[in-house]
């Protein structure tokens, strides 16, 4: 498991990362009301914003954590928000991608150092 | 920097697990534990305990015991119809500007000897010197600095506040009285700002935290925050200041013509004589060129404060701005409050709203989401 500075963590399966948000971020959010996804196949930039999620307090973006192209989106979350809170890091995941270069996975916090960050 | 306040729950609120927002110069609780949702649909159905106590109380009081002298000052402030409000009950009304824009909305309250106002924590000092200045000829003021406020909503309230105090029966929606609960004195009134039953309790601030102690120990009430305070007056269409009313907006532009009281209409005569009198007729008469509206959108993403609307899907058309946007949990839908142009303003129709450069369509609705429950009968 990784995590980024923006609350993401990513769960690496092979070639495949899936990537949700922190509890700590879900508990920040508070109740979420609204999810937008971005579309299958899509190429992204490291920090490309290319979630939306609305709480009942604010809107926030979700960026990608690292380069390379989304191949599944969890619409699921777009029906029923409230996933991302009751399990953030299980059945509350926004995307899986396929990442544009493995060694980038180094660049990112392991779990250790993200608790650290939370405190 | 000035001191972030605290009210004197503060600490009883973080044992209860709140989180804190600021907000108007106090660190106040925006949810607890069970968050903003489960806080909102629990006051709908059950009740809710809300510290309000941020909000300004100031007392307005005769001198040289010539109250008629002190309304007619009072009146000169806002369009209120004071000489007709009995002892003991209160009114909504706004305090006007010259140019008929509004300063804030308040309660006023006439206790007898002296009248007691309820305004917004963003505007309580600006507020108090603007009274201070039009009325100290007439009257002494004071900006009370030892009282609490709170508020207990929602259908269950009566019958929580009654085991307390049984005298609370006879009142109805605005009305207002000096009692004890649990042998605390306080001033509670029959209102809020949910659109359900439910009553105001101004209290001493050294006896606000076995207060709440005490009242918090009765089933089915559960403390609740100002985010789910939002999202209620929201469903219950009611204005909040800074969003649907500030000092440009004047009450017929925000749909507040009904707090111009009729007796304060008429021209040529002294009682019409409010400050922003000559707009604010002139509107009544006249009409307006914008109104408040309620929207929902036709999606699932909310529509916010800012967003602009459009006639057409093209965004040809300005023809307005979202006052306040959000989340419906009772409706379980985004919902929001908009100030449009009243010729495109039809019930049902369909406009479009810019949310994150795209334009999103939402169909116009009346006032308010939910219907309010007001004890209006005993």
């Amino acid at each position: 498991m990784k995590y980024t500075e923006e609350h993401e963590w990513l769960k690496v399966e092979g070639a495949v990362v899936t990537v949700g948000i922190t509890e700590f971020a879900s508990e920040q959010l508070g109740d979420l009301v609204f999810v937008e996804l971005p579309s299958d196949g899509l190429e992204v930039t490291k920090n490309q914003e290319i979630v939306v999620i609305e709480s009942v307090k604010a809107a926030s973006d979700i960026l990608a954590p690292l380069d390379g192209v989304i191949t599944e989106v969890n619409n699921l979350i777009v029906e029923d928000p409230s996933i991302v809170n009751s399990d953030p890091m299980g059945e509350g995941w926004f995307f899986k991608m396929k990442l544009k270069s493995q060694a980038d996975l180094d660049t990112l916090m392991d779990k250790e150092e993200y608790e650290k960050l939370t405190q | 920097m000035e001191q972030v306040k605290r009210t004197p729950l503060y600490e009883f609120h973080k044992i209860l697990g709140a989180k804190f927002v600021a907000f108007a110069g106090y660190s106040m609780p925006v949810q607890y534990t069970d968050g903003v949702l489960k806080e909102h649909l629990h006051t709908r159905q059950c009740a809710g305990f809300f510290d309000v106590s941020h909000m300004g109380q100031i007392t307005v009081w005769p001198k040289n015991g010539k109250k008629q002298d002190l309304i007619a000052g009072l009146e000169r402030l806002m369009p209120c119809d004071l000489f007709a409000l009995p002892k003991n009950r209160q009114s909504y009304s706004i305090l006007t500007n010259s140019q008929g824009g509004a300063i804030d909305d308040i309660i006023i309250a006439n206790r007898g000897t002296h009248y007691h106002i309820v305004v917004n924590a963003s505007r309580k000092y600006i507020d108090f010197n603007h009274i201070k200045e039009h009325l100290s000829d007439r009257g002494d003021i004071y900006l009370d600095k030892k009282k609490s406020l709170i508020a207990i909503q929602g259908p269950l309230s009566h019958s929580i506040i009654s085991e307390a105090c049984p005298g609370i029966s006879g009142m109805r929606f605005m009305d207002q009285r000096q009692t004890k609960i649990f042998s605390y004195p306080c001033l509670i009134s029959r209102s809020g700002y949910t659109g359900e039953d439910g009553f105001e309790i101004s209290i001493d601030d050294e006896n606000v935290v076995p207060f709440a102690e005490n009242i918090l120990k009765k089933a089915h009430l559960k403390p609740i925050g100002l985010g789910a305070r939002d999202s209620l007056r929201m469903e219950a269409g009611l204005c909040l200041y800074g969003n649907e009313l500030n000092e440009k907006i004047t009450p017929p532009e925000a749909s507040l013509s009904w707090s111009i009281h009729k007796s304060r209409r008429a021209t040529n005569l002294s009682r019409s004589d409010f400050l922003g009198a000559k707009t604010i007729l002139n509107q009544l008469r006249l009409g307006v060129d914008y109104i408040r509206i309620g929207l929902l959108p036709s999606g699932k993403a909310p529509m916010r404060q800012g967003s602009e609307i459009y006639a057409d899907l093209a965004g040809h058309t300005k023809i307005g701005v979202i006052t306040s946007g959000g989340f419906s949990p009772t409706l379980n839908q985004p919902i929001s409050i908009g100030r449009i142009l009243k010729t495109f303003s039809d019930d049902n129709k369909e406009i479009f709203v810019k949310v994150r450069g795209k334009l999103l369509p939402a169909l116009i609705t009346n006032l308010p989401f939910i219907p309010n429950k007001y004890k209006k009968t005993i």
